[in-house]
């Protein structure tokens, strides 16, 4: 078990080094002059001089790689090119939306599309699946942006229950914040729960085929007490496979949703910081949105054997 | 026993209680939430040249010694006077004697040279150098009193201490400046969530008028939608430049909100390589100024009329004057100056377009009015670093569309490395004589000698003035609508 853990760690830490230097590298590559975004059409030479020499962009390449590696490993991120701050304290103060917003959706998500396959499955090809399926039709085709601009346009401009868009910061208090989330995780929730009610449809009428079922029918288990028991749980493997990636979506998903309501997020700031030539803060996000998928890819395999004992004794 | 549960509801209940007197200050109307597109990279206006930076923070935390107003004219602020000596090269400014820091440390003339000097240093990154350069040295000889002495004489001395670059720091906090701003303005900084929105209030020992606003909110909207939708829900009480123009009908129609189209200092050009055949040849840009419908151009970004222009200048300023007649639209004419060119058939370019809607969605109506006269212009778009590196460093282009919003900006046409790169001997000893010219009659009528060479050389493509869509509150009042420098003072705005 240790050999394994240790294995799994080492390609981790690999993985990342092979993530840095791409992600170095493309950034090196693209061109565009930090400095001159920041000052502008009417900057002097010596300005740009200056400004190049405080960002640290007169060093050679090679020395800004292993710098930069360096603190990432101790966790010091650099300073934003654009902001002049840590870029640890600008993730810390944008994690604390994303981090809710996606969580909520994932919620959100499980909540409607797990419960909603299950449905289907259990009334295949009578009323109750066509309308589920017609659902998750209409959940994947509707883009998640237009869908948060109609939940605007009626909660907030209409009804007037909900802000359109901003976030006032958890000081602002819990119900606030949490008020100006609710939106935008319907709109990023939506499309997953879709998703989710077809992948737990699927995986349960395939599991219903099995001979295990036949048997506890046979035996004499209601057929509620199947669907539940032996159908719904070994039917559970790809739909967490599914919410594992959906998480890693989200967060990429998020950059458009947090746009649309105008929310300071992880996904805000990968936008403005590309469009700002922030490529420090680009660099240091494509970093951990890496070692976040890669990590959550990880908590899935572990997520298996709790699932399905005999995972846990095959490894 | 108390359970998880009624701890839970009880915390409910406390944050619900702490909500109503929030709710109820919001009733006393003496707060404004003021929507705009960018965020400020920092409050420094004196490390950076991003306009959001000014819109915040000029006349609001930070004043000059000068300040423009409204109306684009020059008027006193942190010196309550200035004389200019018969040597036109001395100027003496007298400070207010009651002005302060935010940090309550009085303002004295060793800030005003401490500033200045600043601003030049060699490790400044002040993106307007020029504003400091002809300075010689300054003395403060008492504290109210700052004399600086220039190399040579130069115009627009003064008019440049009203910019964002030139406020006055104290020594104290300058370096603190692009996190926590303390200046001598109407209002203090006190509180910014990056990305969201940033605080203003009131301060109290101002040696001005008091504001009547005791709060002020900035809020960050950069998707079009979102902020029209966020005007509708009454989020937010004004917008100071809207970025959907398609919205404006629809805006007008609400009785709540008021939408004004005001006037910028952004002339939007399509720019022209000057150095590069076949546009080094004067006639290829006139035939080129032929096909330039500006309504149609105008009709197809905005769908409304903005205020066109046949040079580089703003109609703004004093000394404009209107030269968009200079190349009427006019087919036959163009056909005949290309063919004199050596051109019949027209030919092929390129016309690079940074990301702003004007410049690419105006760019698919310019390429297609070039298509007219057979100049087929093929679209690249650009991000804006990229622009700025092949474009404007590199100089690596035919065509381009781009708004020039730094003010009275005309001085560049007369830099060779320049990207369009102009290049007129002729051009350059009038932009000399005219930073030389101090009385501001005859400077004007230079401004405008200087304008027409620039339509006589087609330099580039002139179109029109940037517009500012105003969107307020219907009883707000006191907002700027016109942007002759692009800021949101807010020390006279109020409800009504």
């Amino acid at each position: 078990m240790m050999g394994y853990l240790l294995r799994r760690l080492l390609a981790f830490a690999l993985t990342l080094l092979g993530a840095a230097i791409v992600i170095f590298l493309v950034l090196e590559i693209l061109p565009g002059d930090p400095a001159a975004v920041t000052l502008g059409l009417n900057a002097a030479p010596e300005a740009l001089a200056a400004l190049r020499a405080e960002m640290g962009l007169d060093q050679p390449a090679l020395l800004r790689f292993f710098s930069w590696l360096g603190g990432l490993v101790s966790g010091d991120l650099g300073l934003s090119y654009t902001y002049r701050v840590p870029v640890t304290q600008l993730i810390g103060e944008r994690m604390v939306v994303t981090l809710p917003l996606a969580s909520m959706a994932i919620l959100l998500a499980s909540a409607i599309g797990i419960p909603l396959g299950a449905l289907a499955a259990a009334n295949h090809n009578r009323a109750g699946d066509a309308a589920v399926m017609v659902f998750a039709q209409a959940g994947l085709a509707i883009p998640n942006f237009w869908f948060g601009l109609l939940l605007v346009l009626v909660f907030a401009v209409g009804a007037g229950w909900l802000p359109a868009g901003g976030f006032p910061g958890w000081q602002a208090g819990f119900w606030p914040a949490l008020r100006s989330l609710l939106l935008p995780a319907v709109a990023l929730a939506l499309p997953q729960a879709a998703i989710l009610a077809r992948v737990t449809r699927s995986a349960m009428l395939e599991t219903m085929q099995e001979d295990y079922v036949r048997t506890a029918r046979a035996k004499g288990v209601s057929r509620r007490r199947t669907m539940l028991r032996h159908v719904l749980r070994n039917a559970l493997i790809p739909v967490v496979t599914v919410l594992g990636l959906q998480f890693s979506v989200l967060l990429a998903g998020a950059i458009i949703i947090e746009n649309v309501f105008a929310l300071p997020g992880l996904g805000r700031l990968v936008f403005q910081s590309i469009a700002q030539h922030d490529l420090i803060v680009v660099k240091d996000l494509v970093m951990l949105f890496s070692a976040l998928v890669v990590f959550i890819n990880f908590a899935i395999d572990l997520l298996y054997g709790l699932i399905d004992p005999r995972l846990r004794q095959a490894s | 026993m108390t359970t998880r549960r009624d701890l839970l509801a009880g915390a409910g209940l406390a944050a619900l209680a702490t909500q109503l007197p929030l709710a109820a200050l919001a009733q006393a109307r003496d707060s404004v939430t003021i929507g705009m597109t960018l965020e400020p990279p920092t409050l420094d206006p004196t490390s950076g040249a991003a306009q959001a930076i000014r819109e915040v923070v000029l006349q609001n935390i930070f004043e000059g010694l000068v300040a423009m107003d409204r109306t684009g004219k020059l008027v006193p602020a942190l010196a309550e006077s200035w004389t200019l000596a018969a040597d036109n090269l001395t100027y003496t400014f007298k400070l207010r004697p009651n002005a302060r820091f935010h940090d309550s440390t009085p303002l004295s003339s060793r800030d005003v040279k401490f500033s200045f000097e600043r601003a030049v240093a060699p490790d400044s990154t002040n993106a307007q150098r020029w504003i400091f350069t002809p300075i010689e040295n300054i003395e403060a000889p008492d504290p109210i009193t700052v004399i600086i002495k220039l190399k040579q004489p130069t115009a627009n001395f003064v008019y440049g201490l009203s910019w964002g670059d030139a406020i006055i720091v104290s020594p104290a906090t300058a370096a603190n400046n692009k996190t926590n701003p303390v200046g001598t303005g109407p209002f203090k900084f006190a509180r910014w969530n990056r990305g969201d929105r940033l605080e203003l209030a009131r301060n109290d020992e101002y040696w001005g008028p008091k504001p009547s606003l005791a709060k002020a909110v900035f809020r960050f909207i950069s998707d079009p939608q979102a902020q029209v939708a966020a005007l509708r829900a009454g989020d937010i009480d004004v917008f100071t430049n809207l970025s959907a123009p398609e919205a404006i009908p629809q805006l007008k129609a609400d009785p709540k909100l008021k939408v004004t189209l005001g006037k910028t200092e952004g002339e939007t050009i399509l720019a022209i390589n000057n150095a590069k055949a076949p546009f080094s040849d004067v006639r290829v840009r006139q035939a080129i100024s032929h096909v330039l419908d500006r309504k149609t151009i105008a009709l197809g970004i905005y769908g409304f009329d903005v205020d066109y222009i046949g040079s580089h200048f703003s109609p703004l300023h004093p000394a404009y004057v209107d030269l968009t007649g200079t190349y009427p639209v006019d087919l036959a004419k163009a056909k005949a100056l290309l063919a004199a060119a050596g051109f019949p058939n027209g030919f092929e370019c390129t016309l690079r377009l940074p990301p702003p809607a004007y410049a690419r969605r105006g760019g698919e109506i310019i390429a297609a009015l070039l298509a007219q006269i057979g100049i087929n212009a093929k679209i690249e778009p650009l991000e804006f670093p990229q622009w700025l590196e092949r474009v404007f460093k590199a100089r690596d282009f035919d065509l381009t569309i781009i708004a020039h919003t730094e003010p009275l900006d005309i001085g560049n046409y007369a830099r060779d490395d320049y990207y369009f790169q102009y290049r007129n001997p002729e051009f350059k000893a009038l932009i000399d004589k005219i930073d030389r010219t101090v009385d501001e009659a005859e400077r004007n009528k230079l401004y405008g000698d200087a304008q027409r060479m620039l339509a006589r050389d087609a330099v580039n493509g002139f179109l029109f003035i940037l517009p500012k869509i105003t969107v307020t509150r219907a009883d707000l009042e006191g907002m700027w609508t016109d942007w002759p420098l692009p800021l949101t003072p807010l020390a006279e705005v109020k409800w009504r």
